[in-house]
């Protein structure tokens, strides 16, 4: 039987094959974007609209800081496989929105892997499973 | 002496350790041992203020009541805050206004709180909408995800080295050793502390504080009730409880992402950087003319990034002050003379009152074995979630 792919948090990111996104806003009022997604209120301190575009913002960017979790977090951390494998993570300045971005890499990517500066793109992968789902997660991956 | 000055009359500690018994019991004590070192009895008290812990159930959240019901009801006027890891230091700006606007003399400040085993996790149950909760579930990332992110930085802009990290805890235990209220008071070697498992690369387990419980006092007073009580008291010349500036472009606890720099360029002064700042300009003075500072050390590069964020020296330069071992006691300018975080392990709404206690033991000469010879001005300074952090200067 195959699982049904959901995200793991609703509209937060697009799961396009080729593609994939993160979803943000851009302020109507000021351009400020936003991630995770502005609603109510701008986070500029001078602008006081209160309505937003949504956007996918840059699918690529360069690594700014990144380590990795060698031992399994508490709840509501769920292991992807059930037994505790490390994953590494990285803090990633996006290309065009002046905005940081933390996530786990994808694959294999170790800290040996990455340095201040190393270029990445946004893929979509399982973060976790259950008999009838595939839950999945926005994750960076070294560019070739 | 500044306007806006008031007087630490006494300061009270219950020992750091893994004590596993309500958290009420160590601000108890720590209360009255910081009555018994002001000379003032309860009934004195005029006002409470308490430095709430979560993960205590209600009476956490309600520190001020809790810790006046445990002393005994008397009447006193009270207020609760949180502010996680600032928790303490806004406790105390709340009993200072108090005693500034003219509406008491004498107040009481505890903090206390009972720690589980292991990594802090965030509030329970199925909580979607709170970013601490997702940033467990969606990234698995902990508190010490962040200290290495931030680690990891040092070592790419400045060479930070994994020694220089192990020096700064090698330097807290040997600062501990000699203090009553440290949880853990044994020397350790750089090379102890670079073999220690790794739990969030570049940091070991030895580079990253542990989780305590504990409680903290402190009776502050207006300087026309010192002077009736004491001469020449400790004064608290400055609180700093300032917030980041948007955009806010350096990744915190427990956030996805940073304020976006896009439209509004990022202001002059950074938020750790501006949490002293706020502070200095308050007291009138500058990193030159300090002798000490309490720092929150909850991993050791932490303490480097201290280093700059208080003005001790120009961004990129802390890892020369801790090899030339200009912050150890003795040195140019002790940081963590207590021990700090390395010795105590983080009980968070009591650690921003305990550096205030270090400082007052400090500036007393009372600190037996750590003492910053000559010490009249410290500073502390601390941070954690949700864009909480505090600065306090203390001044003789």
């Amino acid at each position: 039987m195959t699982k049904t792919q959901v995200p793991a948090i609703e509209g937060w990111f697009t799961t396009d094959p080729e593609r994939p996104a993160l979803l943000g806003t851009r302020c109507t009022g000021c351009g400020t974007y936003a991630f995770p997604r502005a609603s109510a209120f701008c986070a500029n301190p001078a602008c006081p609209s209160t309505t937003f575009d949504e956007v996918e913002l840059s699918r690529t960017g360069t690594v700014w800081s990144f380590t990795n979790s060698c031992y399994e977090p508490p709840p509501p951390y769920i292991s992807p496989t059930g037994e505790f494998e490390p994953y590494t993570l990285a803090a990633v300045e996006l290309a065009n929105e002046g905005i940081v971005v933390l996530g786990q890499l994808a694959g294999d990517t170790t800290v040996d892997d990455l340095a201040a500066g190393t270029p990445v793109e946004l893929v979509i992968d399982t973060l976790y499973e259950d008999d009838e789902h595939e839950y999945l997660v926005w994750k960076w991956k070294v560019v070739d | 002496m500044g306007a806006h000055d008031v007087a630490v009359l006494g300061v009270g500690m219950h020992p750091w350790g893994k004590w596993g018994r309500n958290f009420v019991e160590y601000g108890v004590a720590a209360a009255n041992d910081a009555l018994a070192d002001a000379g003032l009895a309860w009934s004195d008290i005029e006002y409470v203020a308490g430095a709430d812990t979560i993960r205590n159930g209600y009476p956490g959240f309600i520190a001020g009541a809790t810790f006046s019901q445990a002393l005994g009801w008397q009447g006193n006027r009270v207020a609760s805050c949180y502010a996680a890891c600032a928790s303490g230091a806004q406790a105390l700006n709340i009993a200072r206004a108090q005693i500034l606007a003219g509406f008491c003399d004498v107040a009481l400040v505890v903090g206390a709180d009972t720690t589980p085993k292991g990594f802090f996790a965030p509030v329970g149950g199925d909580r979607p909408d709170d970013p601490d909760w997702l940033r467990f579930r969606l990234l698995g990332a902990t508190n010490p995800t962040y200290f290495a992110l931030y680690a990891r930085r040092r070592m790419e802009l400045y060479g930070a080295t994994r020694q220089d990290f192990a020096q700064v805890k090698v330097k807290n235990a040997r600062h501990g050793l000699a203090n009553p209220n440290a949880r853990y008071r044994k020397e350790v070697t750089v090379e102890e502390v670079m073999s220690s498992p790794t739990v969030a690369d570049p940091l070991r387990l030895l580079d990253i504080c542990a989780t305590s419980d504990g409680g903290a006092a402190i009776v502050l007073s207006s300087m026309e009730y010192a002077k009736r009580h004491t001469t020449n008291p400790v004064r608290i010349a400055a609180i700093s409880t300032v917030t980041p500036t948007f955009p806010q472009t350096v990744i915190e606890m427990p956030n996805f992402s940073t304020d976006s720099s896009a439209t509004v360029a990022p202001p002059e002064i950074g938020f750790k950087d501006a949490i002293a700042h706020a502070a200095y300009e308050e007291a009138g003075l500058g990193p030159e003319d300090l002798d000490l500072a309490e720092v929150y050390d909850l991993s050791t590069a932490l303490e480097l990034d201290w280093y700059e964020n208080i003005g001790l020296c120009k961004q990129g330069e802390a890892e020369r002050l801790i090899r030339d071992g200009d912050t150890t006691v003795g040195g140019r300018i002790p940081v963590n003379p207590s021990g700090g975080l390395a010795s105590f392990g983080e009980a968070i709404p009591a650690q921003a009152l305990a550096q205030v206690c270090e400082l007052t033991w400090q500036l007393r000469g009372q600190a037996t074995g750590r003492q910053v010879e000559g010490a009249a001005v410290g500073i502390t300074a601390n941070q954690g979630l949700f864009g909480h952090g505090s600065s306090v200067i203390v001044a003789r």
